[in-house]
């Protein structure tokens, strides 16, 4: 609502409503709060869980399945943003988002963050699955009440519970196709989940003095940098051989052993690498260079698996 | 005689944004309509029938 009383009154003029007062946000602004990138992944993951699932499904309802669990995603991430609009202004790689721009209000994201987290989980349900639908709600619940307001900045394990939350979507593509859950999707949850704390705290490390400007107690500003690199490793560690997991219990073909087994190697190597180069430029090009391997192995280990399921259906 | 209400008069720049997203709007639920549209014939008469 437009407060008039607040309007400035130009000589001679009607009164003219000063920025802030009346939106100047664009679709653009809008669409940022979806957080597109996360939304990308979401999809991804979500899309394979669809085609690996048992049974067949008509292509409109896969694609209604992907489009409400994108906009769930981009629900979520707009009540992020609407939350932590506070912490985003303070820190470099979040200052740029349309809150703390200036370009939408608070309000107005937790409005639209709210209408889409809605309508997302209420097509989902009447058009494909109401147990697909109760993840989705599940999932965009986990992330803004329990990542979000609750984890983020009480406990350095913000990311590794709330990591739990971008683990679901290949579950619930999985759920829309079959109706239920059983182990595949679960081993799909688990290398998301185990894959999510070595890639944030890859970055964490190269942005600790941001979290620590904006009180956010990550791993690195609580524990120290040393902590975090072992703590990297450990996780590497667990995530390389239940990567393998669907491959050696059956559930995915030779390629996809192999694919898990040698990125799986590198990405001990890396992390490894992480642990190695504690100081000065080289440990920030070593958390570099994982962080950014960590995007292409969770990639690739996905790729497969849809290539592969895609070729199973398509074989019949 | 009662005053004229007093209202806020929009910057081009307001009214253009305004504009964009309510094409936008209304982009979105047309998709929304055709959506619901497409799927009732996919599915028939069984578009209630869906597992819990």
């Amino acid at each position: 609502m437009t407060d008039i009383s607040a309007v400035d009154h130009r000589a001679g003029g009607a009164p003219v409503a000063p920025a802030g007062l009346v939106s100047e946000a664009g679709v653009g602004d809008y669409l940022a709060l979806l957080k597109p990138r996360v939304m990308s992944l979401v999809v991804f993951t979500a899309l394979v869980g669809l085609v690996i699932a048992p049974g067949h499904t008509h292509p409109v309802i896969a694609f209604t399945a992907l489009l409400c669990i994108a906009i769930g995603a981009g629900a979520a991430g707009a009540l992020n943003m609407w939350y932590d609009a506070d912490i985003d202004a303070m820190m470099t790689r979040t200052a740029a988002r349309p809150i703390p721009r200036g370009r939408i209000t608070p309000g107005e994201a937790a409005g639209f963050g709210l209408t889409l987290a809605v309508f997302a989980v209420a097509v989902l349900g009447l058009l494909v699955s109401w147990l697909a639908a109760v993840m989705l709600a599940f999932t965009i619940f986990f992330y803004v009440v329990i990542y979000t307001i609750w984890l983020k900045r009480r406990t350095p394990q913000n990311i590794v519970i709330g990591g739990a939350a971008g683990a679901f979507p290949p579950m619930i593509g999985w759920a829309a196709v079959t109706g239920g859950i059983s182990l595949e999707p679960v081993l799909l949850f688990l290398i998301i989940f185990l894959w999510t704390p070595p890639h944030f705290w890859a970055l964490s490390l190269t942005r600790a003095d941001d979290y620590a400007r904006a009180r956010v107690p990550m791993l690195p500003v609580v524990a120290g940098p040393g902590e975090t690199r072992r703590q990297i490793l450990l996780y590497s560690l667990v995530l390389a051989p239940v990567a393998a997991a669907p491959w050696f219990l059956g559930y995915a073909g030779a390629v996809y052993g192999v694919t898990a087994i040698v990125a799986g190697a590198l990405m001990v190597a890396f992390a490894w690498g992480v642990n190695v180069e504690q100081d000065g430029e080289r440990a920030t090009r070593a958390a570099k260079r994982l962080f950014s391997y960590s995007i292409l192995y969770l990639f690739a280990l996905f790729a497969v698996l849809l290539i592969e399921g895609g070729i199973g259906t398509a074989g019949g | 005689m009662a005053d004229k209400p007093e209202r806020v008069v929009l910057t081009e720049q307001q009214k253009r944004s305004r504009r964009a997203r309510s094409i936008a709007l209304a982009l979105a639920l047309g998709a929304l309509v055709i959506l619901f549209y497409i799927v009732t014939l996919v599915k028939g008469p069984g578009v209630l029938n869906r597992p819990l």
